[in-house]
């Protein structure tokens, strides 16, 4: 959070808020300011390096340090690890990148990982307990929901997230509600069975 | 993606300030479509002021009709008990837009800020007077399957990619925005642009203004039918839609809002078609006459003469299945 890091993106040099060095220090572990009144606009003008993240993510809570720019698809694979949710089309596409936000299912590859600030995520590798799988794990695995797989953490994901929106009362409904989670396998038969087979179970998930 | 600064905006007002103080910002709600144009190099604004904070996420019913504010996700909306009972058209729309995932993130303020889908605006090695004014159109020569058939221009051919705005353009919707200078209401057909010589300019925004909520006129209408024809049967961005309310009595279709998507820069309000079909009884004939008249002076390219018969037979089936 000094000068120095124009040398990092020399493209940015003709960005006015780098004129402006006065504010660029002290800010390294502000939380994300507030815009206030103009006149405090100039202090503002100052952030550009990676800004402090809390996030529980799979029941732990993260205290991360993040450029803006990083997606939160991004921060789970490459910051920390969780490689379970997959980067499909990183366009909003596919559905591979499904994760949950506060319970809800959304893209990952379209969120930018500030933006989830205090929220609480869920990925793939927060639905087992120990080594007992969850009921959508389980019925995947019964009906056969895959070929090569790669859709699946996402696919299961969004199945959950169907279920619990209360738009899985039919295989019509399922298909039309599950449509942001392409496979190119075409293993959606199988995938409709095992989300029926879930919902019918009634378990809360 | 080409890095940027990332503010909180703490209430409208100090998010339009901030706006205007730095020509190169933008708002920033659900992101869903201005992450992915960041990230293909189309737009790179130099901050971004963060509006999730305001409190802008309330759905109520008043005398006048219901208000929704600009930051309630597509999926709330969808699934809001008075939107599903009192506004059916505005609901089918919300849901026959993107993916489950993306409505979750996606606010009904970006749903209207979105930009065209058409695919020279996102190939960044083509000539595109929307994303570089003056560079030429790529699509009026080019594959123009998805585009304009209704107020393009020579310079710009793409379609508005919305189906909640078809909706909300037959509803009669209000957007309410806010600015340093206070607050104004926008009628919703005066909002969006065709694109004329400025195709860049997508809406009549003035730079800060911030969409704050859509209002919508108590619901008289008691039929109502989104139709939207894609090349998939879910998930795809309409070829052509058509949004229908209909008030009938006995037979006879007393008043019509009518709109179609996929057809123009802008939801493509139907007035005439309207006034045809207020007063008279359902009948396929008037349906077929009502049709006719929506496609008139229709000007299609190389690659999108279908959407005449499509939008014609696409009318008839949404007044059917409105009526039936």
């Amino acid at each position: 959070m000094h000068m120095e890091e124009q040398h990092h993106c020399p493209q940015e040099s003709r960005r006015s808020f780098l004129k402006q060095s006065t504010a660029l220090a002290a800010l390294a572990t502000a939380s994300p300011l507030l815009v206030k009144a103009a006149e405090n606009e100039e202090k503002i003008n100052a952030y550009f390096e990676k800004l402090p993240l809390q996030l529980e993510i799979n029941g732990q809570l993260q205290n991360l340090m993040v450029e803006p720019r990083v997606t939160l698809l991004d921060l789970l694979r490459e910051q920390l690890g969780l490689t379970g949710t997959k980067k499909g089309c990183d366009h909003g596409q596919c559905g591979c990148c499904t994760v949950h936000v506060d319970g809800k299912r959304i893209n990952s590859c379209l969120s930018l990982a500030v933006m989830n600030q205090g929220k609480k995520i869920t990925t793939i590798e927060g639905l087992a307990n120990g080594e007992q799988l969850h009921p959508m794990q389980e019925a995947f695995m019964k009906h056969d929901g895959f070929q090569c797989g790669y859709c699946t953490p996402g696919q299961i994901m969004s199945a959950i997230g169907c279920i619990r929106e209360g738009h899985a009362s039919s295989a019509e409904d399922i298909r039309e509600y599950m449509s942001g989670n392409i496979c190119r396998c075409g293993a959606y038969p199988n995938i409709v069975d095992a989300i029926m087979e879930v919902k019918q179970g009634g378990q809360k998930l | 993606m080409i890095n940027f600064e990332y503010v909180k905006a703490n209430s409208a007002k100090a998010a339009s300030e901030a706006r205007i103080k730095n020509g190169a910002s933008q708002f920033i709600a659900g992101g869903t479509n201005l992450v992915d144009l960041m990230k293909k190099g189309i737009t790179a604004p130099e901050r971004l002021i963060d509006i999730n904070a305001l409190p802008l996420k309330e759905i109520s019913l008043t005398a006048k009709g219901l208000s929704i504010g600009a930051l309630v996700p597509n999926s709330v909306a969808a699934d809001h008990e008075t939107v599903k009972t009192k506004y059916p058209l505005l609901a089918m729309a919300l849901n026959a837009g993107a993916s489950a995932q993306l409505r979750n993130m996606a606010t009904v303020g970006g749903n209207i800020m979105q930009r065209t889908r058409c695919s020279y605006f996102y190939d960044t090695t083509m000539p595109c007077n929307k994303r570089n004014p003056g560079t030429g159109c790529s699509a009026v020569e080019g594959y123009n399957r998805m585009h304009a058939i209704f107020g393009a221009s020579e310079q710009c051919i793409a379609v508005h990619p919305s189906d909640m705005c078809v909706a909300l353009a037959a509803l009669n919707a209000t957007v309410q925005v806010s600015g340093t200078k206070g607050t104004r209401k926008i009628p919703f057909a005066d909002f969006h642009r065709l694109p004329g010589d400025t195709p860049q300019l997508d809406n009549n925004l003035q730079v800060g203004e911030l969409i704050t909520a859509v209002s919508i006129p108590t619901n008289t209408f008691n039929k109502a039918y989104y139709l939207k024809v894609r090349d998939r049967l879910s998930y795809a961005f309409a070829l052509v839609s058509v949004a229908v309310a209909l008030d009938v009595k006995d037979g006879m279709i007393r008043s019509a809002a009518m709109a179609m998507g996929g057809v123009a820069h802008k939801p493509w309000r139907l007035f005439e078609v309207e006034k045809l079909v207020s007063g008279k009884p359902i009948s396929k004939e008037l349906f077929t006459e009502a049709a006719a008249m929506a496609m008139t002076g229709a000007k299609t390219y190389t690659h999108n003469q279908y959407k005449i018969k499509l939008g014609k037979a696409a009318i008839i089936e949404a007044l059917t299945k409105a009526t039936s």
